[in-house]
């Protein structure tokens, strides 16, 4: 968290250049006609990929936008790319046009004033986004103040194969399913995000109130608030998947584990991801999801544009347009994404509706009712110490 | 124009060569002591060392990096050793080396892949064998990939190492009078391994001494076959360091440079450490040989060997098999030996991805290798004409970007690159293969242009050509299959580098070896299967050329067929 301070004392008030004022969204098409978005994000999914891959068909023939994808393993990697090009001083032009952010990648940039903004709320499409119903005005607790548009709902699903179990309501549940079932359950190693996830996912559902985690993390209050997760994870980490002497890379990397048969039960944050995975034939068509009786954790990615991108109006045309009802409506597809929209529903006009309507939701994927309450996403201050607790306890002395 | 050119050659090789090395040792030994003055920071102090030495996984990662780079070693080189006493100059030997020689080119991310498909608990094997011979219906809970001792690792480098050290090894003998050696070991009554080991092994020991070191150094430092064979609680030194850059603030960066320099110091412990072994086995070899048993129980270790180099071959290839059948796979559930139906969608649905992917790989392989093979010729040349032989030194100074670890310098160059503006992308990945492209090129042509008979020459000069004219019209196509071999061999190195790939080209540099090793960290394996499998033919298809132009452009040249 020093470093964090040091970025903010080193944050240097937003220049001008020559970028186009987001409210005057002509100048932003015809700027952005010809420009090359170089959007950085995770690649580690054929799905993913290929929803990007036509966002960029798309912004290609209808705003002569050219979209190239760097397929990133890891987002951090995209925001030291921006550090580096802060402290070599590149302060225009630089490799990055956007980023698939949020959490603590998007807390750090912001503080740290490497961010272009704010544009979000000026995209013509936000006008259909769920500002009342969905947390995409904030960020892991983190305002988000147009920063960074949102793109996708996220929300954690435990993924299991219903030939070999039936769902469970608690992580006390999913505890005792794994003492009788040894060897049969896994999470991603942190700090992949959706590892902390799930950490944060057992800390929410252990306490007895997770309000507390709203606020930043203190010296005084840390260990007492952990003490259960630690607890739960003493008794779990014999149990998991080759007794936690090593972990899955990702959240994707656990569906071939489910096939091969060597675990049953996974965690996704994306809802839609397994019936999409089972289209894929990387998934067995026995496979389920289930969500916790208190809610599980759910958040929205979101799309940012470093302060010195080279092509800033193409970014802003590229986040518009997967704000559009037809890229949302895709997204939800769990034929094609399966990811929650963040749109209104009922801000729509009766054709966008339609796509919406249309969707068959699949057989691996929860209604929004089922779905259940959304628990907020902690402050990203938890995360951090979390995961390097989390490291020192499990990840480096198995 | 090129006379008052090509003394400069030798000057300008080593500059690409070590420029960069240089370079990118400079920029990470700043950050290390805490000197990072665009991020406000001015050393020099310890705290990144501090911090390093604080971090509770560091005795793991060293201690690991330390036995999977000895571990490869010794276990390749005896491998090796034994292979070469007890077989060279048999039909089992010529097989092997049939197999083992191409399975150089195979990149080791996709020979890392094709062996975790293979021996996993719910691998190809044990599907094999499942539920028939083992009983399983679902995998056993065995940690074979990513265990925490790194053996998985170790046998995956030393299955790649193999092939490499084979081929060297086949050079030196050519230099060592074996044969005869070898005979006379056998009229003497020494038995067969016994015998070339006493009589032989010191001789080519001293020629392939560089080659060990560099498998040496590269299974400390390596990172891509680490990612997907080795263990992550912790991860080895190299891997930890790439970690590192890749976090959002600068106190990871000070941490990976400092770790950086560590990884430097363990490899160039190591290389000290395994000198000193070295003069160990000298003097328990010398009493070994003055005792002068004659060895006659040699028939067990030959077995050995020759299962070892069988064992090695054969899970490449078979790996590379399972990589093509999930490339095609349907649904492919455990315990089906097969999956439950064959398509082509991963290939049609990959296919824009791969072509363009393969376009990069090759424009930037192409293009290295073309500067390595000029410069290459242009010292050879310069050396014929104004005797300027290589020293031992020259070679030492060859050998060294292979021997300084890649993590150690190349995360000091990204930011260089980046202090200096130099544009992102393909220019400075090119710089960066360069370095790495260059040695093996060079020590891949440099014996046969040596070798060359010189009278060649001297006839075509009595005729009236010019020194450049005996170059073009003679030298080179006379050396066409030596020349072609150099560019194959230039070109697979390019197509397998990772690291560089990633670092310098600032991830927007996508070639078939990045995309792969991205893929790896999501799981669709059938994707992974056609970005390896791709990545094997880009560099297998040019060893293939190799082999077949000569033999066409030479057809009614029968002298210079094996030439």
């Amino acid at each position: 968290m020093k470093s964090l301070a040091l970025l903010a004392a080193l944050a240097l008030p937003l220049s001008a250049h020559a970028q186009t004022d987001p409210a005057d969204w002509d100048a932003v098409i015809a700027a952005a006609k010809g420009q090359t978005v170089y959007w950085n994000a995770w690649g580690g999914s054929t799905t993913t990929n290929d929803f990007i891959a036509w966002i960029g068909d798309k912004v290609k023939t209808e705003y002569g936008v050219t979209l190239e994808h760097v397929k990133l393993t890891d987002t951090a990697d995209a925001v030291t790319r921006v550090l580096a090009e802060k402290q070599a001083g590149t302060d225009t032009g630089g490799a990055i046009d956007m980023i698939w952010i949020n959490g603590a990648n998007f807390a750090a940039m912001k503080d740290a004033g490497l961010l272009y903004g704010p544009f979000a709320e000026q995209l013509p499409n936000w006008q259909y986004v769920d500002t009342a119903g969905k947390t995409v005005q904030t960020d892991f607790t983190v305002p988000v103040e147009g920063y960074e548009s949102p793109w996708a709902m996220a929300q954690v699903v435990f993924v299991y194969d219903s030939e070999t179990m039936e769902p469970l309501g608690s992580m006390q549940a999913i505890l005792d399913w794994a003492t009788a079932h040894p060897g049969r359950f896994t999470y991603p190693q942190p700090p992949d995000f959706l590892g902390t996830t799930f950490l944060k996912q057992v800390l929410v559902d252990t306490l007895d109130d997770p309000s507390v985690l709203q606020q930043p993390a203190t010296d005084e209050n840390y260990a007492e608030v952990t003490a259960p997760l630690w607890d739960y994870l003493d008794k779990l980490t014999p149990t998991l998947w080759r007794e936690g002497r090593a972990y899955p890379a990702t959240g994707t990397a656990m569906f071939p584990l489910i096939a091969d048969g060597e675990i049953d039960l996974s965690t996704s944050f994306s809802p839609g991801a397994a019936t999409a995975a089972i289209a894929n034939n990387e998934l067995p068509d026995t496979v389920r999801t289930f969500v916790l009786d208190k809610g599980t954790i759910g958040n929205a990615s979101f799309v940012a544009i470093p302060y010195n991108s080279s092509h800033t109006e193409g970014a802003m045309v590229v986040a518009n347009a997967l704000l559009s009802p037809e890229a949302q409506a895709r997204a939800q597809d769990p034929g094609i994404l399966g990811y929650g929209t963040v749109l209104a529903i009922d801000k729509l006009d009766t054709d966008q509706k339609a796509l919406f309507d249309a969707l068959d939701l699949g057989i691996a994927t929860l209604s929004p009712e089922q779905l259940g309450t959304v628990q907020a996403e902690p402050h990203p201050s938890w995360m951090t110490r979390i995961a390097d607790d989390w490291t020192s306890r499990y990840g480096v002395a198995q | 124009m090129r006379n008052r050119l090509l003394p400069v050659v030798p000057a300008l090789t080593l500059l690409a060569m070590l420029g960069p090395v240089l370079a990118g040792l400079y920029g990470t030994v700043l950050p290390a002591f805490g000197h990072l003055p665009a991020a406000g920071l001015t050393g020099p102090n310890l705290d990144a060392f501090r911090a390093l030495l604080a971090w509770p996984g560091l005795s793991r990662s060293v201690m690991l990096s330390l036995t999977t780079g000895l571990g490869t070693t010794v276990i390749a080189l005896t491998l090796v050793m034994l292979l070469v006493a007890g077989w060279s100059g048999t039909r089992a030997f010529r097989v092997l080396e049939r197999l083992l020689s191409p399975l150089l080119s195979v990149p080791h991310a996709a020979a890392a892949f094709g062996l975790a498909f293979l021996i996993a608990p719910s691998g190809w094997i044990a599907r094999l064998l499942s539920p028939g011979v083992t009983g399983w219906t679902n995998p056993p809970d065995w940690l074979i990939v990513q265990d925490p001792w790194g053996l998985t690792m170790i046998g995956g480098m030393v299955v790649k190492e193999m092939p490499f050290l084979l081929l060297m090894t086949l050079a030196a003998l050519g230099q060592t009078d074996a044969a005869r050696a070898r005979q006379i070991a056998a009229a003497l009554g020494y038995g067969r391994t016994t015998g070339w080991l006493k009589a032989v092994f010191p001789r080519v020991y001293a020629q392939i001494r560089l080659p060990v070191y560099v498998v040496l150094a590269y299974g400390m430092s390596v990172v891509d076959v680490a990612l997907i064979l080795g263990p992550n609680t912790p991860p080895p030194l190299s891997v930890q360091i790439v970690k590192w850059m890749g976090q959002p603030d600068f106190t990871a960066r000070l941490l990976a440079s400092s770790a950086a320099l560590l990884q430097l110091a363990l490899v160039m412990g190591a290389l000290l450490a395994w000198r000193v072994g070295e003069m160990l086995v000298a003097r328990l070899g010398l009493a070994w040989i003055n005792g002068g048993h004659r060895g006659a129980q040699d028939a067990p270790v030959r077995a050995m060997a020759l299962t070892g180099g069988a064992v090695a071959a054969l899970s490449v290839l078979l790996g590379l098999g399972v990589l093509g059948v999930w490339s095609f796979a349907g649904y492919w559930g455990f315990p089906d030996a097969l999956p439950d139906a064959f398509t082509l969608k991963t290939w049609m649905r990959q296919g824009d991805g791969v072509l363009a992917a393969l376009r990069e790989t090759a424009l930037i392989a192409g293009v290295v290798t073309f500067a390595a093979l000029i410069l290459t010729v242009g010292c050879l040349e310069a050396e014929y004409r104004h005797r300027r032989t290589l020293t031992q030194r020259g070679l030492w100074l060859l050998y060294l970007p292979l021997l300084i670890p890649q993590t150690a310098f190349l995360p000091g160059l990204q930011g260089l690159l980046l202090t200096l503006g130099a544009d992102v992308g393909r220019a400075p990945v090119m710089l960066a293969h360069l370095v790495f492209v260059l040695p093996y090129v060079f020590l891949s042509l440099a014996d046969p242009f040596r070798a060359w008979d010189m009278r060649n020459g001297t006839v075509a000069a009595a005729l009236g050509a010019s020194p450049d004219g005996i170059l073009w019209r003679v030298r080179l196509p006379m050396l066409l299959r030596p020349v072609l071999t150099a560019v194959a061999v230039g070109l697979s190195v390019s197509v397998g580098q990772y690291l560089p790939t990633l670092l310098i080209g600032g991830g927007r540099v996508a070639t078939l070896t990045t995309e792969a090793v991205a893929l790896s960290s999501g799981g669709d394996r059938r994707a992974i299967a056609v970005f390896g499998l791709m990545q094997t033919g880009a560099a297998l298809v040019p060893f293939a050329l190799a082999l077949l132009v000569p033999a066409l452009v030479w057809r009614n040249r029968k002298g210079l067929q094996h030439g």
